[in-house]
């Protein structure tokens, strides 16, 4: 039980400040990052009754720049499946970086902004773990013409929870005005705040960019409201779970498609048919006849948690899939967990056994999100 | 009067005659974090002094619990089923694990005393 090595992490602008409110500091994706504060539990369930701060500034913000929306969208598309050039000014977009494989590289988000100037301006947030490796994609693939231009030391922050709009309110008029999924620019008292309607918790909230030199200042405004408490990894990755949602390295990685994913979503209707992404013709295939494997949501009986790695086993004990997250959903009250299952048994009311340290836990596959998604559409 | 000795890897083990209660410290429950499981021995199990006795499932991870002493297992916290946080409110209380008779009172000397624990953990 020894403590994370400090050592050689990188630090996010608020790294002080989660030390002031007792943040318990671990190591991922290279980043010194506050796991919980009064405890993973009091968290996750502070963001589904109320609102919690989570910092994601380890996250990769790139912005893409080209001559026009389509040019940009058109070149991005050729890496990703979903549909860019449709995105209207102020949407953003779920996607995933492909190989030619069909593999995911990583999962995103891309943004259209609405402010005047931006025409051909493409706003991404990958994954800490990942953002180097997409850079580098982007900068080989894409031609000289498209910018590619990185903002590691920008912070970014999740105000997630029912509360959180009525929070938000009080400082931006935003929350009456961006439905999920879309994004703007604002003031709050006095920063430029780049705030998008999204977030990864299945609740409503809000994901603030803003520069470094006013991360503490926004984090500590926001935290001053009697509905905000600061949340940590801990709790977002049990929230993300429940909400039915993948972390990339675990639940998806470079040899899984997204089809057995359950991320079809992520890949626009008309180019389901039209390919013109990397892999497209395998993924495509997989669309047509199936995936062999799929990813299903299971809950389990008892209160043990099934967890990443745990074999899920036949009646005969042979393994046939495999854990890729699980703990225990706190919301839910019962362990829940991911699991690649031959995709006859990714139906749902299918009874599979998982092993636990040599004993066999009994479970039912579940409609996803284990929770319901209270995204707010206007 | 308390005779209660700690291991390197945060188990206690509260002793009373031939008997001891084992669970783990206040450090450590601090450290795990919410505990949601606890998967305790079957009474009647015979257990080496270091064999894995009991596993303690936070919501990050699980950790093993090894046996202080050698022994049998002669009683299971019953209560740690429905109420595992009990082991972060109570570790040294209501949050026992379970009891065990001891089969060699020498198998306590080398284990740590409430002092030396507190400085080990400081």
């Amino acid at each position: 039980m020894a403590g994370a090595s400090n050592e050689n992490l990188q630090t996010t602008p608020l790294n002080d400040t989660h030390i002031a409110w007792g943040g318990r500091m671990v190591g991922f994706a290279g980043f010194s990052m506050p796991v919980q504060y009064k405890g993973v539990i009091a968290e996750h369930e502070q963001t589904r009754s109320s609102a919690s701060l989570f910092d994601v500034s380890h996250m990769g913000q790139v912005i893409v720049t080209g001559p026009d929306h389509e040019t940009t969208a058109q070149a991005l598309e050729s890496l990703m499946p979903g549909d860019l050039v449709g995105l209207n000014p102020g949407e953003m977009r779920y996607t995933l970086l492909l190989n030619d494989q069909g593999g995911i590289e990583d999962d995103l988000i891309v943004t259209r902004p609405i402010e005047e100037g931006t025409d051909g301006v493409l706003m991404i947030v990958f994954n800490a773990g990942r953002k180097d490796h997409d850079v580098a994609i982007l900068r080989e693939k894409l031609d000289p013409s498209i910018k590619v231009e990185t903002f590691w030391d920008k912070a970014l922050m999740a105000l997630q929870g029912p509360k959180a709009a009525s929070v938000l309110a009080r400082y931006c008029d935003l929350p009456t005005k961006l439905s999920f999924m879309n994004a703007a620019a604002t003031k709050i008292e006095g920063m430029d705040v780049y705030v998008s309607r999204s977030g990864y918790t299945g609740e409503d909230g809000f994901e603030l960019s803003v520069e470094a030199k006013d991360a503490v200042k926004l984090a500590q405004l926001l935290v001053g409201n009697d509905e905000v408490e600061p949340a940590g990894l801990g709790a977002r990755d049990s929230l993300r779970l429940e909400a039915g949602l993948c972390l990339y390295g675990h639940d998806m990685d470079d040899h899984r498609d997204p089809i057995s994913a359950g991320l079809i979503f992520a890949i626009g209707k008309g180019r389901r048919v039209e390919g013109g992404f990397p892999g497209a013709s395998t993924i495509q295939k997989i669309i047509k006849d199936g995936a062999t494997q799929k990813r299903a949501g299971v809950r389990f009986e008892g209160r043990m948690p099934v967890r990443e790695g745990a074999e899920i086993v036949d009646a005969d004990g042979n393994k046939i899939g495999v854990v890729t997250s699980g703990t225990f959903g706190p919301t839910i009250g019962a362990p829940v967990a991911f699991a690649y299952v031959p995709a006859d048994l990714a139906k749902l009311g299918t009874e599979l056994t998982a092993i636990v340290r040599g004993k066999p836990v009994k479970g039912v596959v579940e409609k996803l999100p284990f929770t319901p998604a209270n995204y707010v559409r206007l | 009067m308390s005779n209660t000795h700690y291991t390197e890897d945060h188990e206690y083990i509260a002793v009373d005659g031939n008997t001891g209660t084992v669970g783990i410290s206040d450090y450590a429950q601090n450290q795990l974090g919410d505990v949601v499981f606890v998967d305790v021995p079957e009474v009647g199990a015979k257990f080496s002094k270091g064999d894995e006795v009991a596993v303690v499932e936070s919501v990050k991870a699980a950790s093993e619990i090894y046996a202080p002493v050698s022994g049998t297992v002669i009683a299971v916290n019953e209560k740690l089923a429905d109420e595992p946080g009990l082991v972060n409110s109570s570790p040294a209380g209501d949050g026992w694990f379970f009891k065990i008779e001891i089969d060699d009172a020498g198998d306590l000397e080398g284990l740590m005393s409430e002092d030396a624990y507190k400085a080990h953990t400081a």
